[in-house]
Order: structure tokens, then C-alpha cells, then sequence
């Protein structure tokens, strides 16, 4: 009797209330979406944003994966210059953008530079879903078109981790050719003989993942990242049926031949170095 | 005479009634030729208010519209000794997408289209002119090829998007795109991409990275059909004649914005009205296009293709 009613107490501190459900207790406290678990953040980000419990990965800021990946003190941006324009005068895209710049610090939806992984120096670009759902507009595809282009300046390896749910509509056309821009940058690097690894997260489709996130030397994704070109209820629609659950995660993908490796976010660093020494190794080899 | 559609109404209704008074006249005593003059006069002058200040969704239509000419009628028209080739040699073979080679004016060149069907039973062969990864595949494949033999490729857009099936999802759609993007980037012949109907998404930028990117008169081309775009921005599909005129798709907006090179010119009242006539004016650019291009080594293809695309983008720094 006594037991159960501390156990009935202990409920009542624990679950939050109906409308506070999804973000509370924001700051001390996150609540794991998939196995509901309460988990305090610091201990959170201790474990790279991965749920202890169950292994959910939750979503990242672009600031914590350099965190989490880079070298100490290696990282550094570029083009946090770049501003988006309204080129097409959709109404309030303007202060979207504005609002998102402010919320998530960063000038656009991808944060791209400079860094070293295991003591090698990589070109990279870090998509932000923070940011307008990570799409891809004229700013997103100029940074990740200078970060290619940089890296192939310089002869280094290039990551770009996407999470992002396409194109961005409100820059029409400008956004579809973002992903040409990105296409032809990507193929300089490729034919200079320098490797490219892409890093598909939560969530990588539409126009994002039918350009540069494809293409990568080795494809490999975070556990349970959704990963497709068309949406799954343009798909259901299509096909008049429902599709299974595990349909477009990147545990499809791999089943489907379209991924190299699926790895978990706390083994992500050691990948990468592993699979970019490989390559150091080998341009030496030839020289 | 095909459908009319409705901008063209008032255009219609005048010239039924052209008709009906030459029929008059013929069967009667009274002479109205002067009046029939007039009016021909007035249909000729309407024709042309209508058909010169085209509103964006009136052009939607007239790109939608059945009677269009599809890839295999140009193809047909303007090209000789035109053999298709088919399949992806990996999975199958999609009808969705047409290609292979033919002369282009004694020069052999690799043609590759996107093919709708012209009633319900090959619209369903073709798809809707919607290709599954195979088609992209087929598409690279038959590039691959043309580039080994030194061949123009000319490439010919019309498409409402890559297919959104589970299928094409299961044998990588994302990646079948992705890698055209790439590949046509580095192809060391020239490349004409032309759209002819619709150009939607990713899945007509597939087959159009291009030295010369170029729209016939009235079709159009975004990142997503106005419908869609109106469902996602607006949550309403109904306001697709707004989002028509609020994305630039048209041929004239996107020669504005600097996106296509050209705008191929059209019959008066669309391509439907004389496939002839308006497989001439395809002729004429293909030829200049070619001209242009002619004699330009590989490496100075790839480099005018990257200079092209490297421009795209608005945004402030």
C-alpha cells in the first residue's frame, strides 16, 4: 500500500502536463521522444544527444556536431556572412528567416569550415533542421558550394552531414538549381581524386537527398535517419496503400543497397578518421 | 480542332461565329463578306491580345494541355534514322523515358526525352511521363555512351516529377537523380536540355545539366508543380493559379532571372496548333545551340557547364 503510494507520487512529478508534453522541461530536463524516458540534458549531451535508454538520436544543432566531431579547437566557419534574399517576394519569408537566424545563431541553414578529425584536415558542411526545416535556398547551396570548392583548393577530404527536408519553395527555381550548383562543384572535387563522405541525419530528402547527399564516395547514415526523395504521404497517395514503418530509415536504405554503413553517433568520429586514414594512406602510396 | 481552354474562350466564340455567317452566306442570297472581313479582322487583332499577354497559369495550361506534342513527336519531326535503345541494364526498361540516336541534320546525335502518353491507355504505359530510377538510369547510360562517340546529346524535358512510388523509392530515386546531377556535369560533349511541356523537381533537373538550357514559349519549370507548392506554402492546392504567377516558372520569368539561355519560340495559341511549324522553330535553335558549341574541346564543355550553374543563387554577402 505504502509502496504504491509513493510510486503514484513519483508519476505525478515525472510526467508533464498534456500541452507541455513535447518540449518540457526544456533546459534541465528532455524527454526522449521515442521510449518517453526523462533524461537530464547535461547527461544528454554527455552522450552526444543519443537517448541512453533506447539509443534514440535526437536531432543536432550544427554547433554540436563540430562539439561532438572536431578536434578541440580546430573548427573554423565560414561565410557566416552569407544573408538570404526574398528573391521571389514571398510574404514573411523574409522575417522566417530573421527569426530562425536569431533562434538558432546561425546565418542560414547549413554552419560550413574547416577542421581536423583525428588530427586530418577536412572540408565540411553541417545542415542545421533547426533552421527552416534544413531546406536547401541560394545561401544553403552557396556555403555548401564554397565548402566543396574549398576542399578541393586545398586537397582535402570532404563531409557534409545533411538534415534537411528538400528544396526551399519560397526561392522557386533559385533552390532547384542549388542543387546543380552543388552537383557540378562536387564533380571537380571527385575528379581531383579526393574523397567525399556523406553523412545523411535526421531527416535527408527531397532535393537535398537527390543531389550532393547521394553521391558520396561512402554514404553512411545515424540509426533510424529518415532518408527519401518524396514524402511519405505523396507516397501513400501515390500508391493507395500503407507503407510499412520502417519504410525510407536508414535501415532501408542500407537493406536497399543505398547505403554503405549505418553508424551510431558514438562511433561517428571513429569512423570517419578510420575511413579518411584510409585514404591519406593511400594518395601517399602513389606518390 | 483541339479543346479550347479557357483564356481562349472569347477567341472561340468569334470564330464559330466566323463560321457561322460563311456558312450563311454560302447557303443564301444575302451577302455578308464585308461584315465577315471585319470580323476576321477582329478575331486576327484578339488573337493576338490574347495570345501575346498569356497570364502564367494560362501557359500552365497550354503546357498541359493533351494535344501537345510529347517527346517521340519531335523527335519524329525533326531528327532521321532515329533508333530508340532501350533499358537501364540494371533493372528494366522505362517507358517513361525515351532515348537512343539519330542524325540531327547529317550530324549523329544521342537524343533523350521524357514521355507522357497521349491517352489514358499509354499514359499509363508511359506513366504519366513520371520515370522510376531506371529511367534516369537509361538516361546516364544512353549519355555515357554519346560521350564515347563524341555524340551532342539533346535532351528533351517534359515531366510532372520523378515518380513518388514506393518502387522507385525502394531502388533509389534520390540516388538515380543525384547521380545524373553529377555525371552530366562532367560529360565532355555538349549537352541541349529543352523543355518542351513540364519541368518539375529534381526529376526534370535529371537530364538538365546542360551548356544550353532552353524552354519552348509556353511550358515551365520549378521546383515543384504550382499545385504543390500551393499545398505546402498555402495548405491549399486551389490557389495553384496564384502560386503559378508567384514562383516564375514561366519561360519569359525564368529568361528574366537568368536561369534558361533561350526561349524557344511558339505557334500562335501553343505547340499543339501546328506540330510542323513548331518542330521548326526547334530545328532553328537545336542548329544554333549546335553551331555554338561546335569544335569546343571536352574540357571547355565541362568548364562552360560549371560557370553556368556556379552562378545560380540570390542572396547578399
Amino acid at each position: 500500500m505504502i509502496r504504491e503510494f509513493f510510486t503514484k507520487k513519483k508519476q505525478a512529478i515525472t510526467i508533464p502536463s498534456a500541452d507541455a508534453k513535447n518540449d518540457v522541461p526544456e533546459g534541465i530536463m528532455t524527454k526522449c521522444p521515442d521510449c518517453k524516458q526523462i533524461i537530464l540534458t547535461k547527461d544528454l549531451i554527455k552522450t552526444a544527444k543519443v537517448c541512453p535508454k533506447c539509443d534514440h538520436h535526437f536531432k543536432m544543432t550544427a554547433w554540436e556536431r563540430v562539439e561532438c566531431l572536431f578536434d578541440e579547437n580546430t573548427f573554423k566557419s565560414m561565410d557566416d556572412h552569407l544573408k538570404s534574399e526574398n528573391p521571389l517576394n514571398f510574404p514573411s519569408y523574409t522575417e522566417k528567416i530573421a527569426s530562425d537566424s536569431e533562434k538558432t545563431g546561425l546565418n542560414e541553414a547549413v554552419l560550413t569550415g574547416i577542421g581536423k578529425i583525428g588530427g586530418n584536415e577536412v572540408g565540411v558542411a553541417i545542415m542545421d533542421s533547426h533552421f527552416r526545416m534544413g531546406s536547401m535556398g541560394s545561401v544553403v547551396g552557396e556555403k555548401i558550394t564554397r565548402a566543396v570548392e574549398k576542399a578541393t583548393e586545398l586537397r582535402i577530404p570532404l563531409l557534409i552531414f545533411s538534415a534537411s527536408g528538400g528544396a526551399r519553395m519560397q526561392e522557386g527555381i533559385l533552390s532547384l538549381m542549388q542543387m546543380a550548383k552543388t552537383s557540378v562543384a562536387l564533380k571537380r572535387h571527385s575528379d581531383q581524386g579526393l574523397l567525399f563522405i556523406s553523412i545523411m541525419t535526421y531527416p535527408t530528402t527531397g532535393g537535398v537527398s537527390a543531389s550532393f547527399a547521394s553521391v558520396g564516395d561512402v554514404n553512411i547514415a545515424e540509426p533510424k535517419a529518415l532518408i527519401g526523395f518524396a514524402g511519405r504521404r505523396v507516397i501513400e497517395q501515390t500508391v493507395r496503400e500503407k507503407l510499412p514503418s520502417d519504410f525510407q530509415t536508414a535501415e532501408f536504405q542500407l537493406e536497399h543497397g543505398q547505403l554503405d554503413a549505418v553508424v551510431h553517433r558514438g562511433e561517428m568520429k571513429e569512423t570517419l578518421t578510420k575511413i579518411i586514414r584510409l585514404h591519406v594512406k593511400e594518395a601517399n602510396l602513389h606518390e | 480542332m483541339s479543346k479550347p481552354l479557357a483564356f481562349e474562350e472569347p477567341i472561340i466564340k468569334l470564330r464559330d461565329k466566323i463560321n457561322e455567317l460563311e456558312e450563311f452566306t454560302s447557303t443564301s442570297d444575302v451577302d455578308l463578306s464585308g461584315e465577315i472581313e471585319n470580323l476576321k479582322m477582329r478575331l486576327k487583332n484578339l488573337e493576338e491580345e490574347i495570345y501575346g499577354n498569356m497570364e502564367p497559369w494560362d501557359r500552365v495550361q497550354v503546357a498541359r494541355h493533351p494535344q501537345r506534342p510529347t517527346s517521340l513527336e519531335y523527335i519524329n519531326e525533326l531528327f532521321e534514322d532515329f533508333i530508340e535503345l532501350h533499358g537501364d541494364r540494371v533493372f528494366g526498361d522505362d517507358a517513361a523515358v525515351v532515348g537512343g540516336i539519330a542524325l540531327f541534320e547529317n550530324t549523329p546525335v544521342t537524343i533523350i526525352g521524357q514521355q507522357r502518353g497521349r491517352d489514358t491507355k499509354e499514359n499509363v504505359k508511359r506513366n504519366f511521363g513520371m520515370p522510376h530510377p531506371e529511367g534516369y538510369r537509361k538516361a546516364l547510360r544512353l549519355m555515357k555512351q554519346a560521350e564515347k562517340f563524341q555524340r551532342p546529346i539533346i535532351c528533351l524535358i517534359d515531366t510532372k516529377g520523378a515518380y513518388p512510388g514506393k518502387a522507385a523509392e525502394e531502388r533509389g530515386q534520390s540516388e538515380a537523380i543525384a547521380r545524373n546531377l553529377v555525371e552530366m556535369a562532367g560529360l565532355k560533349v555538349p549537352v541541349i536540355s529543352i523543355v518542351i511541356g513540364e519541368g518539375a523537381s529534381g526529376g526534370a533537373l535529371a537530364i538538365g545539366i546542360a551548356n544550353h538550357f532552353l524552354m519552348l514559349e509556353n511550358s515551365w519549370c520549378s521546383v515543384i508543380s504550382p499545385e504543390g507548392a500551393a499545398s505546402i506554402l498555402w495548405r491549399d492546392a486551389s490557389l495553384a493559379k496564384q502560386m503559378a504567377e508567384a514562383m516564375k516558372i514561366t519561360a519569359p520569368h525564368l529568361k528574366e532571372m537568368g536561369i534558361i539561355d533561350d526561349i524557344i519560340p511558339e505557334v500562335m495559341g501553343g505547340a499543339h496548333r501546328d506540330l510542323k511549324k513548331q518542330s521548326e522553330f526547334l530545328r532553328q535553335s537545336i542548329r544554333q545551340s549546335l553551331e555554338r558549341f561546335k569544335g569546343m574541346d571536352g574540357n571547355s564543355l565541362v568548364e562552360d557547364r560549371y560557370m553556368k550553374y556556379r552562378g545560380l543563387g540570390v542572396f547578399s554577402e
